[in-house]
């Protein structure tokens, strides 16, 4: 169970703003340490954002993605009150799932 | 491999069964499969092939918003966005990171075909935006100069 993603779903009309900030040190696997041993690579692989039931945003994300991943994006169809799931997997199995109400 | 109706039949039954005893629920399942090949693909060219793609078109119906000079390798902040018809499937590449893909999203019905994220760079490279609609790959592309690498060492 990582660290709580902070979301925020803004409705404007039925379209829906949904800006996710997750915590996730997304290592690459290319740095080195102060002894010159790689630091193993562990990072965010799979993100799922739901609104309700219903799937509306499905990514992959490589150890390219920025430490602590932001993701923005809109979509059509809910309304406030709808509550929106954030789930995301990384490279242990480790997984994490935030949800929030659409304000 | 042929599938035919009694394989099919097998198949479906043993995943019923499995989703009804609970070892394998629906909500378990991403619908995206994270593959390696695609993730370590270099380059653009590699990571369409990886991806089952015979090769893509530049299309100017896909923008880029991506800063001309990166202050920080590290945190390059992208927006992509299609205006083709049934775009499906949306990934943002560098074309000289140590594995090109960084991000890629499938795009279910009524979600905008637009996505914005941070992405990092380890030098002056190409950005590309590649699209997946009715079958086609696509792809427009902008370059970000890097002044400090951000994948480290």
């Amino acid at each position: 169970m990582g660290d709580p993603s902070r979301i925020r779903a803004t409705a404007t009309g039925d379209e829906v703003e949904v800006k996710i900030l997750m915590k996730h040190i997304m290592e690459t696997g290319q740095r080195k340490d102060a002894t010159g041993k790689v630091i193993p690579a562990h990072f965010i692989k799979n993100v799922e954002v739901k609104c309700n039931d219903k799937v509306v945003l499905d990514g992959l994300f490589g150890p390219a993605v920025s430490k602590d991943p932001f993701l923005s994006f809109k979509f059509k169809g809910a309304k406030t009150g709808d509550k929106i799931t954030v789930t995301w997997r990384d490279d242990t199995g480790d997984s994490r799932t935030d949800q929030v109400n659409v304000g | 491999m042929n599938l035919n109706r009694r394989d099919m039949l097998r198949i479906t039954s043993v995943l019923s069964a499995a989703f009804a005893v609970g070892i394998l629920k629906p909500n378990d399942v991403f619908a995206a499969e994270w593959s390696a090949a695609v993730f370590n693909a270099k380059g653009l060219d590699a990571a369409v092939k990886a991806l089952g793609g015979n090769g893509f078109a530049v299309s100017k119906d896909i923008s880029i918003d991506a800063p001309d000079i990166a202050e920080n390798g590290a945190v390059v902040p992208v927006s992509i966005s299609s205006a083709v018809p049934n775009t499906e499937y949306m990934a943002i590449l560098v074309e000289k990171n140590p594995s090109a893909m960084a991000a890629s999203f499938n795009i279910p019905t009524g979600t905008q075909p637009a996505v914005t994220t941070r992405v990092k760079m380890g030098m002056t490279s190409q950005i590309h935006a590649l699209v997946k609609a009715d079958g086609k790959w696509l792809v427009a592309s902008k370059e970000t100069k890097v002044t400090l690498g951000g994948c480290g060492g």
